[in-house]
């Protein structure tokens, strides 16, 4: 689609369908749980308690609006006079933007009347805030995180038996997250009176997609204010990294009608876009039907999932949610991949040039940033959503960069 | 044409006895293996026959059908060899074969092509436990075109109008869920059961219904029957062939059946 044809009012969309992509490919047994959701959530956005209750929690326990902070040294190493801004997401409380989400679901659990919350985990982030979540609002919380997972993960399993929740290792399938997922919808389909299933990103049937981008989207509304308030543009480029894409569509959505904004997701190629071994979906997937909705998927030319590949395990995934493949295939949005040694190298740079350590996944972005440095005009201004902190990921990174045990300097 | 499947549990009824419908996975442990095993089964007793397609993430599946597809598919099972195995049961016996397979798999193969390629191995439908019939009109279409009976849900928690729809759009029978959970025997059936069975007889669209989820013996088989046109038997047989192979396979089945009617006596 050429530039000039592009849809406009795209940030409109609101589900079942992107497109062709999005539906609800699930179990009858779970439709009336969605249904209940669906209304339960139509109801509660624009009723103005659910909105206020929501906005003072942000405020006063997830610690919102978060911050825009410029990285001029870390520009300066990209080169090209770019400059470059980060949104904060990383001085959320749990330290990522998956709280975001968490919050809102905890309300709109209660406001079902259900006691228990389950969800899946990759890199534990989403387990931590739901198990965050689960305590304060007084829920029980059983998280399910592929055995593989547990292992890489090991901090985040203790972090979330501490706040309370039962984490159960999943052996079945590939024992990553996509088979967390199928067994976080067993024990949905089989405890749907009393449980909600808190899904950690924008992928899974309607109203997930939908529901899960607009407790995001805060991220891109704060934002493209913050931006004009306080350096009095909007920037060239915004940019985040994508596993299912939650955090990226928080920063996208407010800007998918800024016609001048040029958006671009990075995914994780694992060993590198040449190799087999990757989680890039958009890149090298196909439209399929996973986890109860039609997107692009990583799959096998009989449609079954095909295991993905990153050093990060939050982009670990051989899927992604439904409106980026949507923003894909209108050609709203780029998706490219990133290397796991890329990511790595941007990790370590944003540490040392501005003393913030980013997660494993957000290095997807900021990699993908510096490459974007090069081939904007000179003077360019990119802004990347700074998802997670990466304390969760010192034990990989200290491996990755031999730092432990007297090891050499990174 | 009439539905084949449809016709079996309707002479059934109306002999005064119910219909048992069993399920095998389709290259488990080998194509060679499931094509006997489907045979047999067929052979001793079984009214419908379900052949399962083995995937990747099977949601709707308990422990020991999700081990099992695993290890069709880790002996190489291919999404074509669906239709070899189908056409081999067909050549040999005359009950009738659906297919069950998640959705993903066919939208890989093609909607039309899939059931175009079923229709003249022989099969007689598909059920889809990821397809609800309001994503469905492209499979609907397909169905009517090859003739082909298609076999939706309807579970503990549906409403009145969505049984109503699935009534509608099945044909073959509606696949009552008995328990709010995944495939495996369960010790006692749920009374939910007779709940989903007696929404699928108030629909307005007169309907097969069989209860499948959770049975495993004799009695649960009989008792389901005294209120539904059919028992679905899924995790129990491949139990039993995993204990004893073929022999023990064929013996499960007999077993079932003959709680049913004094047919084989
Ligand atoms: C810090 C961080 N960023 C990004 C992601 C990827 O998820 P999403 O694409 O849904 O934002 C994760 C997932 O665990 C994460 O922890």
């Amino acid at each position: 689609m050429s530039s000039s044809s592009k849809p406009t009012n795209l940030r409109a969309q609101s589900g079942p369908y992107f497109g062709e992509f999005g539906g609800r490919f699930v179990p009858e047994s779970l439709i009336a749980a969605l249904d209940q959701l669906t209304e339960t959530y139509e109801h509660a956005k624009t009723d103005p308690s659910f909105i206020s209750e929501l906005a003072e929690l942000h405020r006063t326990y997830t610690g919102r609006p978060s911050l825009i902070t410029e990285v001029k040294r870390f520009a300066e190493a990209a080169g090209n006079n770019v400059r470059i801004f980060l949104k904060r997401e990383d001085l959320n409380h749990t330290g990522s933007h998956k709280i975001n989400n968490v919050i809102g679901q905890a309300l709109i659990t209660k406001r079902m009347g259900k006691t228990r919350v389950i969800a899946e985990t990759g890199a534990g982030q989403h387990g931590v805030a739901t198990a965050t979540a689960a305590a304060l609002f007084g829920f029980d919380c059983v998280v399910y995180m592929g055995e593989v997972d547990t292992k890489r993960q090991a901090l985040n399993v203790a972090r979330m038996k501490l706040l309370g929740a039962e984490v159960i290792p999943v052996t079945s399938g590939s024992a990553t997250l996509k088979d967390a997922i199928n067994e976080a919808l067993r024990d949905w389909v089989a405890n749907v009176d009393t449980t909600h299933y808190l899904l950690g990103t924008v992928a899974g049937p309607h109203p997930f997609p939908t529901m899960v981008r607009d407790f995001h989207s805060v991220i891109g509304i704060e934002a493209r204010a913050q931006m004009l308030e306080e350096f009095g543009f909007l920037p060239d480029v915004v940019t985040a990294c994508i596993g299912g894409g939650s955090n990226a569509i928080g920063l996208f959505h407010a800007f998918l009608d800024d016609q001048d904004v040029r958006i671009v997701g990075f995914e994780a190629a694992g060993d590198g876009m040449d190799t087999p071994r990757n989680a890039a979906t958009l890149n090298f997937g196909k439209p399929g039907v996973l986890h109860g909705a039609k997107s692009y998927v990583l799959q096998d030319e009989d449609g079954q999932t095909i295991e993905s590949h990153s050093i990060s395990a939050g982009l670990d995934y051989p899927g992604v949610g439904p409106e980026h493949a949507w923003l894909k295939d209108i050609g709203r949005a780029e998706y490219r991949g990133i290397s796991d040694a890329e990511a790595m190298d941007a990790l370590r740079l944003l540490s040392r040039t501005e003393g913030i350590i980013p997660a494993i996944e957000t290095a997807h972005a900021l990699a993908g940033a510096l490459k974007l440095a090069k081939e904007l005009p000179s003077g360019s201004t990119i802004l990347i959503n700074l998802s997670g902190r990466g304390d969760k990921d010192m034990e990989t990174a200290a491996r990755y960069f031999d730092l432990l045990d007297g090891g050499a300097n990174a | 044409m009439p539905s084949k499947t449809a016709a079996a549990l309707e002479a059934n009824a109306e002999a005064g006895h119910g219909s048992l419908i069993g399920y095998f996975p389709a290259g488990y442990p080998t194509v060679e293996a499931s094509i006997e095993a489907c045979v047999a089964m067929c052979e001793n007793g079984l009214d419908v026959l379900e052949v399962g397609v083995p995937y990747s993430d099977p949601v709707m599946d308990g422990p020991v059908i999700q081990a099992a597809t695993v290890e069709a598919l880790a002996n190489g099972f291919k999404l074509r060899q669906t239709f070899d195995v189908v056409r081999a049961i067909t050549e040999r016996v005359s009950t009738p074969v659906l297919v069950m397979s998640y959705w993903n798999p066919i939208v890989q193969y093609g909607v039309e092509r899939f059931a175009s390629h079923l229709a003249a191995a022989g099969g007689a439908g598909i059920i889809t436990p990821d397809l609800i019939p309001d994503e469905g009109a492209e499979w609907i279409a397909a169905a009517e075109k090859h003739d082909l009976d298609r076999v939706f849900l309807a579970a503990p928690t549906s409403t009145q109008e969505r049984v109503n729809n699935a009534a509608e759009k099945s044909r073959g029978f509606v696949y009552a869920v008995s328990t709010m959970g995944i495939t495996g025997a369960r010790e006692e059936l749920d009374e939910l059961a007779r709940k989903v069975v007696g929404s699928v007889r108030q629909a307005p669209t007169r309907q097969n219904t069989a209860v499948g989820i959770g049975i495993s013996t004799g009695d649960q088989v009989a008792e389901v029957n005294g209120y539904a046109d059919g028992a679905i038997v899924g995790s129990a047989f491949v139990k039993a062939y995993q204990s004893g192979g073929i022999d023990a396979l064929s013996a499960k089945v007999a077993e079932l059946a003959s709680s049913l009617d004094t047919r084989n006596n």
